[in-house]
């Protein structure tokens, strides 16, 4: 289908979105709950994800460095650089893109093929703002916090396992993760995290919202949402360094 | 009061609805029947707004439902109570919770207000005592009674009913249908009722259309259809050799 038809009906959707809500206070109890369901039930796989990441770069890093201009603390900077700049906010959000969206997905097409969304219709209650709005407040919410664990646990699991493995020394791995700090790229990092927080969660109610046909349909439009939010993941990550990187 | 005028639907080439007209009659159960395809939901989703008509008016109280803007096609939708095929019930909530929903949404009636009137209508439909189960826990008769219940909830003007007792045995079609035509009338709603089961039309059938190939082709009453000469209407009515045997005299 022409994808400027999917553009123009995603911005219609978000423009009903982001329409007054009709109850703020059932808006409120909705986003608690997607906080949880998104958020926290997302924990322990971002948990284990970033701590054997931060341990495998470390390795590597420590592996990598043989030369004897490279100064021993190099372990630590790059895992520090690797974890906060790129793994966190992009490779774990492309992760929570396929738990997190595959779900959403997967919960409105249900919702739709099963005329749940049609009765909200019915009733008068403005159905995307009702399911989406809760949703994507939530993401945005939430996924700083768990990027801001990822990384944590990442520069820690580099720590445990690189001092652990003898790759490289208690000393040299905490200077190394303090050496040349610049507040800015976190707010760099923070800021691509929102950016796809909205999209994860938005592209993938789209494929939800207007789901058509049966159960075969909704694997369908999992799938779309996963891979679509993947690539506008990747395609605003290039977009955002290049402007934050820019001399 | 809800009218008809010249509906018109077309989905690509294949023109669904007909130039259909009918006046649903106030306070009464109206019923849409008609063979399966024929077009009768396209026709309850046009009405409703689920589906844009190509042309035709859907008069409610005097105003032209496909013109009106959101807002206003909202505030006549508060009106409008839905019984869905399958029920529609939202999975993660509970019965206690779908029937509250509408409530919670549009009224500022105090919990315990809520809870009464959650409570009432559940005992309406013979569902006292089941608040806290989920609709994956209710059987297919109980998951249309929760329906009814959740769409008497904020007393609507108007109650739909998409083939309200498709999948059922006898005895709870029965039920339903009661309980339809009990509501109806305690209530004073304009009841649509979408079937093509016969027992629903001689048990509550008021006010028919029957549709056939996407045109309004007889419109009468349960006495008069039993007597009809249209060949279709006829055809359709007395399909079963239990209809047959049942009412035909000659």
């Amino acid at each position: 289908m022409n994808p400027f038809f999917h553009i123009g009906r995603y911005f219609m959707l978000m423009f009903r979105v982001f329409s007054r809500p009709q109850k703020v206070s059932i808006y409120w109890r909705q986003i608690i709950h997607e906080i949880n369901s998104i958020g926290i039930s997302s924990l322990p796989i971002i948990a284990i994800i970033s701590i054997f990441m931060g341990g495998i770069i470390t390795i590597q890093a420590a592996f990598g460095f043989t030369s004897p201009l490279v100064p021993l603390y190099a372990v630590g900077f790059t895992t520090r650089e690797s974890i906060m700049l790129e793994f966190s906010p992009t490779v774990v959000c492309l992760i929570l893109a396929g738990k997190v969206g595959s779900n959403i997905a997967s919960e409105i097409g249900a919702m739709r093929i099963t005329e749940q969304i049609d009765a909200l219709d019915i009733m008068g209650i403005n159905s995307a703002g009702y399911l989406i709005f809760p949703k994507i407040a939530a993401s945005i919410i939430i996924f700083p916090f768990l990027i801001a664990l990822s990384m944590f646990l990442g520069i820690w699991g580099g720590y445990a396992m690189g001092v652990s493995s003898g790759a490289t020394t208690e000393y040299q791995y905490v200077f190394g993760i303090q050496a040349f700090f610049e507040p800015w790229k976190l707010y760099y990092s923070f800021t691509k995290v929102l950016v796809f927080a909205f999209i994860i969660t938005s592209v993938s109610s789209y494929y939800g919202y207007y789901t058509t046909g049966g159960a075969l349909e909704v694997g369908k439009s999992s799938t779309s949402a996963v891979v679509y939010s993947s690539i506008l993941i990747l395609l605003f990550s290039l977009i955002l360094t290049n402007l934050f990187f820019q001399r | 009061m809800i009218e008809l005028r010249n509906i018109n639907k077309t989905f690509g080439d294949r023109h669904v609805v007909k130039d259909v007209s009918f006046k649903f009659q106030e306070g009464k159960t109206n019923l849409i029947i008609g063979e399966s395809g024929c077009g009768k939901t396209t026709i309850m989703k046009l009405m409703v707004g689920l589906h844009e008509v190509d042309s035709g008016d859907v008069i409610f109280d005097g105003a032209n439902f496909p013109k009106l803007d959101r807002k206003e096609k909202q505030e006549i939708r508060k009106k409008i109570g839905m019984l869905f095929q399958g029920g529609a019930l939202f999975d993660s909530q509970t019965l206690e919770e779908n029937v509250s929903f509408p409530l919670d949404m549009f009224t500022e009636l105090s919990k315990a207000e809520k809870q009464d009137r959650v409570n009432f209508c559940l005992q309406r439909v013979k569902l006292e005592g089941k608040n806290k189960l989920y609709p994956a826990e209710l059987s297919g008769g109980m998951k249309k009674r929760a329906a009814l219940a959740r769409a008497m909830a904020n007393n609507p003007r108007y109650l739909f009913c998409d083939e309200p007792n498709s999948g059922l045995d006898p005895k709870t079609s029965i039920i339903i249908d009661e309980l339809i035509s009990d509501i109806t009338q305690e209530y004073n709603i304009t009841t649509i009722v979408i079937t093509h089961d016969m027992n629903s039309v001689i048990e509550i059938g008021q006010n028919i259309m029957f549709v056939h190939k996407g045109e309004n082709w007889w419109t009468g009453d349960k006495t008069e259809i039993l007597g009809t000469k249209n060949k279709e209407l006829f055809d359709f009515v007395f399909a079963s050799e239990f209809m047959k045997s049942f009412f035909k005299k000659d």
